[in-house]
């Protein structure tokens, strides 16, 4: 923001024609209008979120109406519901799969802390013990306004971020989030220190 | 454990004349059973249902499942295996297997040679409840993966944020007042628990997905290839924009002919039925709603159709009016739906849902005014429904079935049906033969697109059902277009029930008595059901006479719809494997529950 106040003053002549930003703020203007949601739908809530992509509600007005099943052509991942055991691997290695810099909307009390099944045995108690969260919508399920106000709020969190502050533009290789596999129970790795390098190898065996 | 007096039991969960039949037959073996139906010895259990199926019409199985006694007064413990046989008109017939609980010694003999619709359920009760089945062609888990640690739905297995038995939890109820994080139950600090002794270094992790992959791969091979040629094996799913939600297919392929398809269930296993039995019985209400998401008011009602049964309660005839209402708007959103989503899956991406969606969001307007949400409504309850009609509801509603619906419906009709691509899809793709689905215990407009008029509507009229007017709506040749077709015949004949109930709905209370959050219901056992949108809907319920179910589980009409799914598939190409999933409709809350 203080960059934007200190640009110089633009002389009388080029007023209309010439418009002067920082970089950053480019970059947030442009992101905001280009979001991909990637088509991933869990439970409940991914048919609010299919609401919210459809006439009434129609996300197209924020620039976000072509949902993409392939995680490679999406920057954005909604989990629209509870995430299980079984599922959590898969949902890690789409997360891992997609372009840098990526996003995270824990749709629902399910994605946010496993909601009314978390006593259950088969559900992980949230999406942020497997991957880091942006914007947490509560509601079961939210409606599709929610899910709208959780757009607006990520758009909001670009106009404060700096390109320097992504992880993705800085030095060094970031591995992703290590994929928990299926043991007598869900097997997180980053509980094994030590067995990391295990992981590495399963990860080579299961592609 | 209240007494359970012989003579009411003989007259409870079996007709009188098919007791009587089946101990002229077999009369040592069968005797009355606890609460309801017919008890019979394990080794005796597939002689006795042939001889129900085959000689007393009892063609349909359709439920199978299991509880656990443990600690039951004046019980020993033990696992009781349960079968619903039907039937085409009206009453079941429950038998029960009384077997040992000790794993290994708890073993039965398959009935998967006489009804296929035991092939899933035998693998869920497995899995469950570590029960072996004997002559079980393909006996994995169902719901979790190969390797997980126990029995679920064993008494003696709790889970890692255990607290209690049953709720209210004293740290809530009636004290109350020191809120406990589940994550300080766990000394993981997560809802993660491994064996004494495990090391995360010697397990094998393949071994969640071996048994899949074995039976991949010899399943149906043709031996007499004249073409000698390599086949191969893909995942379809679990995350795939036309598997509705997350449902993995293996696939063998030959070149692009399947040769073998094998579901794999369980990714979104929310254990419902583990938490419904520590919940008390009302509570269970508002988790029947994220079975089926699209058809929450369907769930509810199939739920208290079950509850009212052990109740014995008399529901006022306002608040069957309504049931009948919200039941049927919900058909039509289900199959438009339906339609929508299929065509879909046909390649039309996102226009035909379009159509479907618009008129949801009218019809989620009138369900949100009666109870307050969109989609989970928590609104029927055990004699009666929760809230009344609004002002101005009724017209609202009858705007809507008169003049906007059949207009939509209509339009939509006209331009999936009569389109030739539409068409050329689906004609004669995944034909599925009427006596291959009753076996398979698929029920719904997918059985009935098979030319099988079965409606429980009609076969064992519920609610007011008896006294309408309407059709069972019947297609013949059983392929996908004609489980499209269907699903508008069907939306007419709602719209015709709805025109008679919207103008006939009478004054009055709707709840025949005052609602209490500690209802304690009688002790017994019993099998509800609805005709819901995808098919039967059934509940079984024990009870010991206490504030909680016993047992509390769900015959899932999406699941049972599936289990024909790798024989409809069989010989087709890839690009059809969708047609044939669409045209079945699922939602996995409700298969995987």
């Amino acid at each position: 923001m203080r960059d934007v106040e200190n640009l110089p003053e633009i002389p009388p002549e080029l007023q209309g024609t010439v418009k002067l930003t920082t970089f950053d703020q480019l970059f947030a203007w442009a992101r905001k209008r280009s979001l991909w949601p990637m088509l991933f739908g869990l439970a409940c809530c991914a048919f609010e979120m299919i609401a919210a992509a459809a006439s009434r509600y129609d996300i197209a007005r924020f620039g976000m109406e072509i949902m993409r099943p392939s995680p490679r052509q999406a920057d954005l991942l909604i989990v629209s519901g509870t995430v299980t055991k079984k599922m959590a691997p898969q949902v890690v290695r789409l997360y891992n799969q997609m372009p840098e810099p990526k996003y995270v909307i824990a749709m629902g009390a399910c994605a946010i802390s496993g909601g009314p099944f978390k006593e259950g045995y088969a559900v992980v108690s949230g999406v942020d013990k497997l991957l880091p969260v942006d914007v947490y919508i509560p509601g079961c399920p939210p409606r599709p306004e929610a899910l709208i106000h959780a757009f607006l709020a990520l758009h909001a969190r670009f106009e404060h971020e700096r390109i320097r502050d992504i992880k993705a533009y800085q030095k060094g290789v970031d591995d992703g989030v290590p994929i928990p596999a299926l043991g007598p129970d869900l097997v997180d790795w980053r509980r094994f220190e030590p067995l990391m390098e295990a992981a590495g190898e399963k990860e080579a065996v299961h592609g | 454990m209240a007494e359970t007096p012989q003579e009411a039991v003989q007259l409870k969960g079996i007709p009188q004349e098919t007791f009587q039949a089946l101990q002229e037959r077999f009369p040592e073996a069968v005797q009355p059973a606890r609460y309801e139906g017919a008890l019979v010895p394990a080794e005796k259990i597939v002689e006795v249902v042939r001889f129900l199926r085959d000689e007393l019409g009892y063609i349909f199985l359709s439920n199978l499942t299991a509880t656990d006694y443990l600690d039951v007064k004046g019980v020993e413990p033990h696992i009781d295996v349960v079968y619903h046989l039907f039937r085409m008109q009206g009453g079941y017939a429950a038998l029960h297997v009384e077997i040992p609980r000790e794993i290994g010694k708890a073993h039965l003999p398959s009935v998967t040679s006489l009804f296929p619709s035991a092939m899933l359920q035998e693998r869920e009760v497995y899995d469950m409840f570590g029960v072996k089945f004997d002559g079980h062609p393909d006996l994995r888990r169902l719901l979790m993966w190969e390797g997980f640690d126990g029995y679920p739905l064993r008494k003696d297995w709790k889970e890692v944020y255990y607290e209690g038995e049953t709720k209210p939890y004293r740290s809530r109820y009636p004290k109350g007042g020191h809120p406990i994080y589940a994550e300080e139950l766990s000394p993981l600090k997560d809802n993660i628990r491994y064996p004494e002794g495990w090391s995360p270094q010697a397990w094998d992790y393949d071994e969640a997905d071996r048994l899949l992959y074995e039976r991949m791969l010899s399943a149906h091979r043709d031996p007499d290839k004249p073409l000698k040629t390599d086949e191969m094996i893909i995942n379809f799913g679990p995350h795939h924009p036309s598997t509705h939600g997350v449902f993995r297919m293996a696939v063998r392929l030959d070149g692009e002919t399947v040769r073998h398809l094998e579901p794999v269930f369980g990714y979104l296993h929310r254990n419902h039925e583990k938490i419904g039995e520590r919940n008390t019985w009302i509570q269970n209400i508002p988790f029947t709603d994220r079975l089926d998401y699209i058809n929450g008011m369907t769930n509810n009602w199939a739920y208290i159709v079950a509850l009212e049964k052990l109740l014995g309660w008399e529901v006022p005839e306002r608040a069957e009016y309504i049931r009948v209402i919200v039941g049927e708007f919900s058909r039509i959103v289900n199959h438009m739906l339906a339609a929508g989503f299929f065509s879909n899956e046909l390649g039309l991406y996102f226009t035909g849902s379009l159509y479907a969606l618009e008129e949801r969001e009218h019809i989620l307007d009138l369900f949100e005014a009666l109870s307050g949400a969109r989609m989970m409504f928590n609104y029927m309850r055990p004699g009666g429904v929760r809230y009344d009609l609004p002002e101005g509801w009724l017209e609202k509603a009858k705007a809507l079935a008169y003049e906007r619906i059949p207009r939509k419906v209509e339009q939509m009709a006209h331009f999936l049906l009569d389109n030739d691509v539409v068409k050329a899809r689906t004609m004669g793709v995944g034909v599925l033969p009427p006596d291959v689905a009753i076996a398979s215990g698929i029920t719904g407009p997918v059985l009935r697109a098979s030319g099988v008029a079965y409606d429980i509507r009609r076969a064992e009229p519920y609610s007011l059902y008896d006294q309408l007017d309407f059709d069972v709506a019947v297609r013949t040749h059983g392929d996908a277009y004609d489980r499209l077709a269907i699903r508008f015949d069907e939306i007419w004949q709602s719209l015709r029930i709805l025109r008679q109930v919207l103008e006939n709905i009478p004054e009055g209370p709707i709840v025949a008595k005052k609602p209490s959050h500690r209802l304690k219901v009688p002790a017994g056992e019993t099998y509800g059901r609805i005709e819901a949108p995808k098919g039967e809907l059934g509940f079984y319920l024990v009870s010991l006479g206490k504030f909680n179910p016993y047992r509390y589980h769900i015959r899932s009409t999406s699941l049972l719809n599936l289990t024909a799914l790798s024989d409809m598939t069989r010989g087709l190409k890839v690009a059809d494997i969708v047609t044939v999933l669409g045209s079945i409709d699922l939602t996995m809350g409700e298969v995987d529950r």
